[in-house]
């Protein structure tokens, strides 16, 4: 199925969790995910389906005013 | 005899409850390097630093990856932002991220309404808050030096916002005096100036008006020398809090000697 990953479309088996999402993209810590903008804690990474043409957002710490 | 010296030592900046030796909140973005930044953070001592959140693999998180161990070194407490949220939406979501990635409930809340300007959306930012603080955090909200905006945004249970001076990044200073001056009559709550700040002096004015902190990025990065002015900048901060809590005199129109004339030699003898 098809998935975007921060504007970027990757293909992954049905049934694909957020986990697999980052074992994919080799995602590195510290991160955080949204899935068609709502907020998917870490705790649930590891079971949230993601289903075709989610929207997920992996955002990484930089600087800011 | 000796007064007793007033106890401005003990004078500390208290948001959310959690008290703050420093009045200045500095901003990470902008600096020629990672080191003038460490030494501009060294140097000032700010009561937190700002920090915002990209898409991991872009080329700012790729540029910034050695960002995170900088922060987890310096070891000042963290002020994440939403900023570049359009939307009540992104904003929300992107505090929720941000909670977790910093592990902070401090959210400097972004809503901007207009990209010209980067004027908050002051129709949409109290309802944004509103929902925040409901769900936990410790919300610090950039907004216009609106009267009633601050009021709604105290109503909704901010225990302090964050007014523009003017507009992020233009270094302009205070553009509305009376307004700003009015809003620190009227509210309480502690009031920190986010932004549109130039020099020093614009720092030391808004806390001579008894603004309790300031929050300020571009004017120490964009400097010469962004470490010297990080220290100026923490000066002026101090400076002005003294000031305010002194009480200033009243200005007059006429002048007044301040050597007495009682006295004076050769008074009449011409």
């Amino acid at each position: 199925m098809r998935i975007v990953v921060n504007h970027i479309p990757h293909e992954l088996p049905a049934l694909s969790k957020v986990s697999d999402l980052l074992q994919l993209i080799a995602a590195k810590p510290p991160y955080a995910v949204a899935v068609n903008l709502q907020f998917i804690p870490r705790t649930q990474h590891a079971h949230y389906l993601l289903a075709e043409n989610d929207q997920v957002e992996v955002i990484a710490p930089v600087t800011g005013g | 005899m000796t007064a007793p010296l007033p106890l401005h030592s003990a004078d500390t900046l208290v948001l959310y409850g959690q008290a703050f030796a420093s009045r200045l909140l500095l901003g990470t973005s902008r600096y020629p390097s990672p080191q003038i930044l460490e030494n501009a953070i060294r140097l000032a001592g700010p009561a937190m630093i700002t920090a915002s959140l990209r898409r991991q693999g872009s080329g700012t998180a790729i540029a910034e990856s050695g960002f995170w161990e900088l922060l987890k070194k310096m070891a000042v407490p963290v002020l994440p932002n939403t900023a570049g949220c359009h939307s009540p939406q992104e904003a929300i979501t992107t505090a929720q991220m941000a909670r977790e990635v910093f592990n902070t409930p401090w959210i400097k809340l972004e809503l901007i309404g207009d990209d010209y300007t980067l004027q908050p959306d002051t129709l949409q930012l109290v309802q944004t808050a509103e929902h925040l603080i409901k769900d936990g955090f410790k919300v610090l909200p950039y907004c216009t030096e609106d009267l009633i905006l601050c009021q709604r945004l105290v109503d909704v249970g901010c225990q302090a916002v964050m007014p523009w001076a003017a507009p992020i990044g233009t270094g302009q200073g205070p553009l509305n005096p009376y307004a700003m001056q009015l809003l620190r009559e009227r509210l309480t709550v502690p009031l920190i100036v986010d932004a549109g700040l130039g020099l020093p002096s614009h720092a030391c004015t808004v806390m001579e008006w008894g603004y309790d902190a300031v929050l300020l990025n571009t004017a120490v990065a964009l400097a010469t020398d962004p470490i010297i002015m990080a220290k100026a900048f923490a000066q002026a901060v101090s400076a002005g809090r003294m000031a305010f809590l002194s009480g200033a005199m009243t200005a007059q129109d006429s002048a007044e000697a301040s050597t007495p004339l009682i006295g004076t030699p050769f008074w009449h003898q011409a």
